[in-house]
């Protein structure tokens, strides 16, 4: 993972216009790394893109928090959706069966594995504005031919300003 | 139908307790608790601000024989008194629900008595049955820190979902201000404590969904709120803390007030005939604030609030034996393949009696 994009999203559709960009872009066995402070909207990222994935925007996506992993049998993937804020220990994410089987993971306090940051197509850090409830600043990284797919994708969204 | 009086062992592992319990359910359909054994791993996880599952599978293999043999013990029984054995067989993390159930599946196998696999939120719907001798249909309210949910039981494998979070369970909402806070954890009762202290009118939080008909809940919009409200009002004096506290939890009473008086009204137009009956069930129905108001709730639309002991509120293995006793009696036993399921809703159609799971 080499390159970076910024984004400013301006509402929380553009959240939505985000997760439907990545619906385009992720493949089964990708995972996602979604950082970013209590209440930045990691959860609601990924419920956007496990419903745009799924085709069906009124699933039940519940926060992963409590039960760690939450699984989801999606239009042509399986995808899990992880929380690792409790991890205490790297061998406990072997007993979640995070890399059983070719899942598309989205996950959430990336932090708590390490090694993760070596495996992951995409990491997003998404970050509060202050002041602007729904505005955030998301920090993408990636290599330079998946960060030129996503930005194609989100040419026609209304909600996202490109930064840098 | 069984007529006798029969004794089952419940074993309950779907999250971070390690559950074992024998309750006994009379030939006239009223239950007993006869031991009821949870080791949780709540003061080990307190530096972490939240529980660490260790990870569940592993503490619940190391335990779970000696819970168990404890449940047994503490009722004066042994193996060959039991008329059957259920565990819980999801929803839940995977790897504790295994430990359970495969632990649960060897016991019935060796005593030669049938498995009954629980859905875990079956057992909380039953509970009152066997703590009050509830009868069928009343409106279940589950809260706790993994499920917010309105639930209709009419009867055992019989539910419908009214509602449910979109988002964050409604204890999460309360441990994760708490965590934004650093107030410490469990969550509920610490931000409970600060509220009293607090001015509830000083933050106006907002309420999701509450203008909507639909009973489902949604908190994490008012998790940012809070997180909001709280930077700009840094630094944080404790009376800042305690006012946030008690308008995030005002808020929470506001919008829970709301849902219950529709579900009730709902429950009042579909069942005209009957008493309606209001029970509660989860670690959250220990927050007073929340208690009192569903009292009042229930009492302004005539309905009868039931809230079972607390220990039988949140998670144990008393619940998942009367859950199976209640299918025992009804002749629904589950094969030795029954699978451990991570997501499992109540009202799924392999909940319905007849239709054996596999």
């Amino acid at each position: 993972m080499t390159d970076q994009i910024r984004l400013q999203i301006k509402t929380e559709n553009g959240t939505t216009e985000l997760a439907a960009a990545f619906a385009c872009v992720v493949e089964p066995s990708d995972i996602v790394l979604l950082s970013g402070d209590l209440g930045a909207g990691k959860s609601f990222f990924a419920r956007q893109l496990v419903r745009i994935l799924a085709g069906d925007e009124h699933m039940d996506v519940p926060s992963p928090t409590f039960s760690l992993v939450q699984p989801y049998q999606l239009a042509n993937m399986s995808c899990l959706h992880a929380d690792l804020y409790r991890l205490s220990d790297e061998s406990e994410a072997e007993e979640l069966g995070l890399f059983d089987d070719n899942n598309l993971l989205l996950i959430e306090w990336p932090d708590r594995l390490p090694e993760l940051a070596q495996k992951a197509r995409f990491a997003l850090d998404i970050k509060n504005v202050p002041n602007a409830a729904e505005e955030r600043l998301v920090v993408i990284g990636a290599k330079q031919q998946d960060l030129k797919m996503l930005a194609a994708e989100l040419e026609s969204s209304s909600d996202i300003v490109l930064l840098s | 139908m069984s007529q006798a009086r029969t004794i089952i062992l419940g074993i309950e592992t779907s999250c971070d307790e390690t559950a074992a319990a024998i309750v006994a359910r009379n030939a006239n359909g009223q239950g007993e608790v006869l031991s009821n054994i949870v080791r949780t791993q709540l003061d080990e996880h307190k530096a972490f601000g939240g529980v660490v599952p260790e990870i569940a599978a592993r503490s619940h293999v190391q335990w779970l024989d000696h819970i168990v043999a404890q449940a047994l013990d503490a009722a004066n029984l042994g193996y060959k008194d039991l008329d059957g054995v259920a565990a819980t067989a999801g929803p839940g993390l995977i790897g504790g629900v295994l430990v359970g159930l495969t632990t649960a599946k060897a016991i019935a196998r060796a005593i030669g008595r049938p498995l009954i696999g629980v859905n875990h939120l079956e057992g909380h719907a039953l509970t009152a049955r066997l703590t009050n001798n509830t009868q069928f249909p009343f409106l279940l309210l589950l809260v706790s820190g993994g499920h917010s949910q309105f639930v209709l039981v009419k009867g055992v494998g019989e539910y419908e979902r009214w509602g449910t979070t979109i988002d964050d369970a409604l204890g999460e909402a309360f441990d994760k201000v708490a965590k934004m806070l650093n107030l410490g954890f469990p969550g509920g009762p610490k931000v409970e404590e600060w509220a009293k202290k607090g001015d509830a009118n000083r933050f106006k939080f907002p309420r999701p969904l509450l203008k909507e008909k639909r009973l489902d809940f949604s908190f994490s919009g008012l998790k940012t709120a809070v997180r909001l409200a709280a930077e700009a009002a840094a630094p944080l004096s404790d009376q800042d803390v305690a006012d946030i506290c008690a308008s995030f939890q005002s808020t929470i009473v506001a919008v829970l007030e709301r849902r219950c008086a529709q579900a009730l009204e709902r429950f009042q137009e579909e069942f005209p005939d009957e008493v309606a009956q209001m029970v509660v069930a989860g670690g959250v129905a220990a927050n007073q604030q929340i208690g009192e108001a569903l009292r009042q709730v229930a009492f302004e639309h005539g309905a009868e609030l039931i809230v079972p002991p607390m220990k039988l509120c949140t998670d144990n293995g008393a619940m998942i034996a009367w859950a199976g006793a209640e299918r025992l009696a009804l002749g629904q036993v589950d094969r030795s393949n029954i699978a451990a399921r991570p997501r499992w809703p109540l009202d799924s159609d392999d909940m319905k009696l007849g239709d054996h799971h596999v």
